[in-house]
């Protein structure tokens, strides 16, 4: 293979703890252990562990946020953020990305095998909450040798798990970069995912949870991450990519795809799910879904510590508005914090933080080296 | 280090060290930056141009891009100790509603505005019969994001219809203050009001 520019050949890491009785108390009141965490880090952590940054991915999201696997051509997700002279310069910064648990990509979740049975948890698995992925990762940097983070950085439910962090460890925070999320799930939010889950769980294929070794729901997960795709784009965006351009060029007067956006829809619900668990799916939803940090809940000692933030939107974005990223600055503004906030224009829609590269890159890399300079 | 420009050195006289300042329509963020470094302030702007964003960000300066009305919204009263209006009082729609809310969250308000009085714009429009384009109103009728025109007497006027306080004054030329008929000679003008609580 060629060389890969950036980071080149990366490999996920995995770190375990929590094994009974030591198992951790979740938000639920139930127990996990053990728990395995899926991790990659870039750079290197300097002398004084005073360069570490956290990156938090989106909901089907993983580990991999840069670099290449060894035979692999495609990057890690947010590769254009991360690397040596990038936004997240890994020639500075020790950056570190794990999975969240519940998820499906290395860290412990529904598919994983329960101890006590020898089987996959499927809906055994208890009800996690973003602030118990948020502690999982809390033990990971412990586990690292951190004390502070220099910053802790994601979009969408990444950014819900970063203000999760202000909210349950603000000492251990010197900064944070939360990018079109919000303080709380709102009711449209919300809506789409039970769509979503009642689609996966519509599926005969689901067999109550219990279809590993079956195979997955195939056309219930599919229909949901269909569901989940219109909402990451916006109206301008899919006319731009799609238009009402055919497949064909005729209509084909049936209901097979005649139209590319039918054709995107059903390629990347059919490519989901060979990627991603469905009971993850419904896992991971309602963790969202419960998420609230309204209201006060953002600062619960009532202190905000000295965190700066930088608070990123996109206008287009409609599934997670500005309007919600303005009410985190609005608990920020009577508290005297540092902040930024910065609405990107930009038609992609909630897609927009993975692809605003150039302005966000701009914003970040600023942000970050103000913060590191105030740090020494 | 290009020199600083007159209006800036006036404002930064003006605040005293360690102040909370609130920046409206804060620009690319360079006032801001110069009152972090002479005057150790505790800075946050309000821009709406998101390129203007940027190069706050590029300073370290903290700024919510949105309009000033929103901005402003949300701050507890008397929050900042000033709250700084330059050349961009006459960009808002709703002056008015801006001077009250300014002077709610902030205990001093500097307000810097280009003079529509100045003396060669009486004569562009005296004898030429055409719009003023002055140093300090560069623009064209049709590109001027100027909505309101005025001179140093109307906002004197203003505040005493108001009941607003001036606390100080200043009068500035090209290179230096103005000392004579300032609504004549002036280019700009610095005010620091106030609204003294009973």
């Amino acid at each position: 293979m060629s060389e890969k520019e950036g980071i080149g050949i990366v490999k996920t890491q995995y770190f375990t703890f929590a094994e009974p009785p030591q198992d951790i108390k979740l938000v639920c009141g139930q127990k996990l252990g053990a728990i395995t965490v899926a991790y990659e880090t870039y750079g290197r952590l300097n002398a004084d562990k005073s360069n570490a940054i956290l990156l938090l991915h989106a909901f089907s999201g993983d580990a991999h946020a840069a670099g290449y696997y060894e035979g692999e051509d495609k990057p890690g997700w947010w590769d254009a953020m991360v690397g040596p002279g990038k936004a997240f310069d890994t020639t500075k910064y020790f950056v570190i990305c794990s999975n969240c648990i519940g998820g499906c990509k290395g860290s412990t979740g529904p598919s994983s095998i329960n101890p006590k049975t020898g089987k996959p948890y499927a809906l055994e698995f208890p009800i996690i909450t973003i602030a118990d992925m948020v502690n999982v990762q809390k033990q990971l940097i412990d586990y690292l040798g951190i004390k502070k983070l220099l910053s802790v950085a994601g979009g969408s439910m990444g950014g819900m798990q970063v203000l999760q962090w202000v909210a349950s460890y603000p000492q251990l925070l010197r900064s944070v970069i939360p990018i079109a999320t919000t303080l709380k799930h709102s009711p449209q939010q919300i809506a789409f995912d039970e769509v979503g889950r009642q689609a996966v769980m519509a599926d005969p294929d689901w067999r109550n949870g219990n279809y590993y070794g079956y195979g997955q729901p195939e056309r219930g997960l599919a229909i949901a991450r269909m569901i989940g795709h219109i909402t990451y784009m916006s109206d301008e965006s899919m006319e731009e990519k799609f238009s009402r351009r055919l497949k064909d060029d005729n209509y084909s007067f049936s209901f097979e795809s005649d139209f590319e956006v039918e054709g995107y829809l059903r390629y990347h619900g059919d490519s989901f799910v060979k990627r991603f668990d469905a009971n993850s799916y419904l896992y991971i939803t309602k963790a969202m879904d419960y998420f609230d940090l309204s209201n006060g809940k953002l600062f619960p000692s009532g202190t905000t510590a000295d965190i700066r933030f930088l608070v990123i939107a996109f206008r287009s974005d409609w599934l997670y508005p500005p309007y919600q990223s303005k009410e985190i600055i609005h608990e920020l503004k009577m508290r005297h914090v540092d902040s930024t906030y910065c609405e990107i224009e930009s038609t992609y829609g909630h897609d927009a933080f993975l692809l605003e590269i150039e302005e966000e890159s701009h914003l970040i890399r600023h942000f970050l080296n103000a913060t590191y300079e105030q740090a020494k | 280090m290009p020199e600083t420009q007159l209006d800036y050195k006036i404002i930064c006289r003006i605040i005293a060290a360690e102040s909370k300042v609130l920046d409206l329509g804060c620009g690319g963020g360079d006032l801001l930056r110069l009152l972090v470094r002479e005057k150790k302030s505790r800075v946050q702007g309000i821009e709406l141009n998101e390129k203007a964003i940027y190069k706050c960000v590029e300073k370290g300066v903290n700024v919510f891009h949105g309009d000033m009305e929103t901005g402003l919204k949300g701050y507890p009263d008397k929050f900042f100790d000033y709250v700084i209006l330059n050349q961009s009082m006459q960009e808002t729609k709703n002056v008015d509603f801006v001077i009250e809310e300014s002077l709610r969250v902030g205990k001093k308000v500097i307000v810097g505005f280009p003079n529509f009085a100045f003396f060669q714009a009486r004569l562009r429009f005296f004898f030429k019969g055409k719009v003023p384009i002055t140093p300090s109103l560069p623009y064209r009728w049709y590109d001027t994001p100027n909505l309101h025109f005025l001179s140093i007497t109307d906002f004197m006027d203003f505040c005493r219809e108001k009941k607003i306080t001036v606390l100080e004054k200043h009068y500035l030329g090209r290179h230096k203050p103005v000392g004579i008929m300032p609504n004549f000679f002036a280019l700009n003008a610095v005010f620091l009001i106030t609204r003294e609580t009973a």
